[in-house]
């Protein structure tokens, strides 16, 4: 039986969903080009993964399961139109920059993964520890892949210029390429190598 | 009771559709105004950017009021129709009604001393509907900022109308040439058109760039009355 403590802390790093699990690639490459987005982004997932967790496990000993992918999936599109509501009342530039991609983490990987791997049979507690360290394992690799694609790509970080002035009047110039949706799987494959060069572990034989 | 029988899963499903769906409506009703607060502010925002101003959300209304002295509604002979705001017309759906029975909205602003008028457009992109605002200077002819915005066009392609360079290119030209309606057409670059102004589309999104020509044509035709009384 694992212990709490690794159920929320294996997601960070040893069983990142992004790199060691794979999931959750696409919006992965959608959502990183800027930090901000990213961040609104790792939150909203992280809110919607536990919740859900949290929902579907007080539900798991009542679903039929002969529809329980309908149930699961009912949960979380209606979690995830609530958080889409509250971003458009609150912070709706950022709703507007991530635009579909909200509506779309019902469709992430992550959430319906954990809901059928891990809610379905798991107590309240630990179904929220769970959701919450996937949500947040998936975010740590969001910011991560934003913070290069920004700072690379336009000189900035969450919108205020970092790279100096000087440094462009000397021929420096703003990396194009790392806007665009390939830098993020190449810079999502770095991250991986180097996890994997730390960890030995991880590594596939 | 037996979770897998037929009726159990019937009305566990129906009752769980009811609740999920009740919840949605409270919480869509109870956040309404705040969205829709949120949405007038970015209306004006886009009214502030056609005009050349770069407005936040934070000092959206204020630069609004400031700058924007009137807004009306008008119909197809440019007569003004008193009661109605400017801000409350959809023009999406105006510019599907009959001519006699649609209303046009119209802001008339004051930058710098100068009168501009703000005109609202709405046409249909590759993917979905593209919108947008353009300014013109006192004469009702030449161009003096504009705006696009779009529901789904591809990023990167298509999306491109929302950005400054290709809205700055359609500063300066002029809707009527030799006293008759042209609008500004947008063309390949490389290429020029003899009878009226032009600008380049946006490569790789011909149908989109199409899409706001057409909605030029369209909406700026539905103004007429407007714009050719003295």
């Amino acid at each position: 039986m694992a212990t709490r403590r690794s159920i929320f802390f294996n997601p960070l790093s040893k069983n990142n969903p992004i790199t060691v699990q794979v999931l959750g690639i696409c919006s992965a490459l959608a959502v990183t080009v800027k930090l901000e987005p990213a961040i609104v982004m790792a939150l909203s997932a992280t809110v919607v993964v536990a919740s859900c967790s949290v929902v579907i496990s007080f539900l798991r000993n009542t679903i039929p399961l002969r529809v329980r992918f309908i149930v699961q999936l009912v949960v979380a599109a209606a979690m995830v139109t609530v958080v889409d509501m509250i971003l458009k009342a609150f912070a709706y530039d950022v709703s507007k920059q991530l635009s579909v991609f909200v509506g779309l983490i019902v469709t992430n990987c992550i959430l319906m993964g954990r809901l059928e791997a891990f809610a379905l049979c798991n107590k309240p507690l630990d179904s929220f520890l769970d959701g919450l360290g996937n949500g947040l394992g998936y975010g740590i690799m969001l910011v991560i892949v934003a913070f290069f694609r920004e700072l690379l790509g336009s000189g900035t970080l969450l919108g205020f210029q970092v790279i100096p002035q000087a440094l462009y009047d000397a021929g420096y110039m703003n990396n194009g390429l790392m806007i665009l949706p390939p830098m993020a799987l190449i810079t999502v494959a770095c991250i991986m190598w180097i996890h994997r060069l730390k960890d030995k572990t991880l590594q596939e034989k | 009771m037996d979770r897998n029988s037929n009726s159990y899963t019937l009305i566990y499903v129906a009752a769980m559709v009811i609740i999920v769906a009740f919840i949605l409506a409270f919480t869509a009703e109870a956040l309404k105004e705040r969205k829709d607060r949120n949405i007038e502010i970015d209306k004006k925002r886009q009214i502030l950017s056609s005009l050349n101003i770069d407005a936040t959300s934070l000092n959206a209304e204020e630069l609004y009021d400031q700058y924007i002295r009137k807004a009306v509604a008008i119909n197809y002979r440019g007569e003004e129709i008193e009661g109605i705001d400017a801000l409350s017309i959809a023009t999406e759906t105006e510019i599907k009604n009959p001519e006699e029975s649609r209303l046009l909205p119209l802001y008339i602003a004051e930058k710098d001393g100068k009168t501009y008028y703000v005109l609202s457009l709405s046409g249909s992109g590759f993917f979905g509907p593209v919108w947008g605002y353009i300014s013109l200077k006192s004469d009702k002819n030449t161009v003096y900022g504009a705006y696009f915005s779009h529901k789904g066009e591809t990023p990167g392609l298509g999306a491109e109308i929302t950005k400054n360079d290709f809205k700055n290119r359609f500063c300066g030209k002029e809707i009527f040439k030799n006293g008759l309606f042209k609008s500004i057409a947008i063309v390949k670059s490389g290429i020029s058109v003899k009878d009226r102004d032009f600008v380049n589309g946006v490569t790789g999104a011909t149908v989109t760039s199409q899409g706001v020509a057409q909605m030029l044509l369209n909406s700026l035709e539905a103004y007429m009355g407007f714009l050719t009384e003295k």
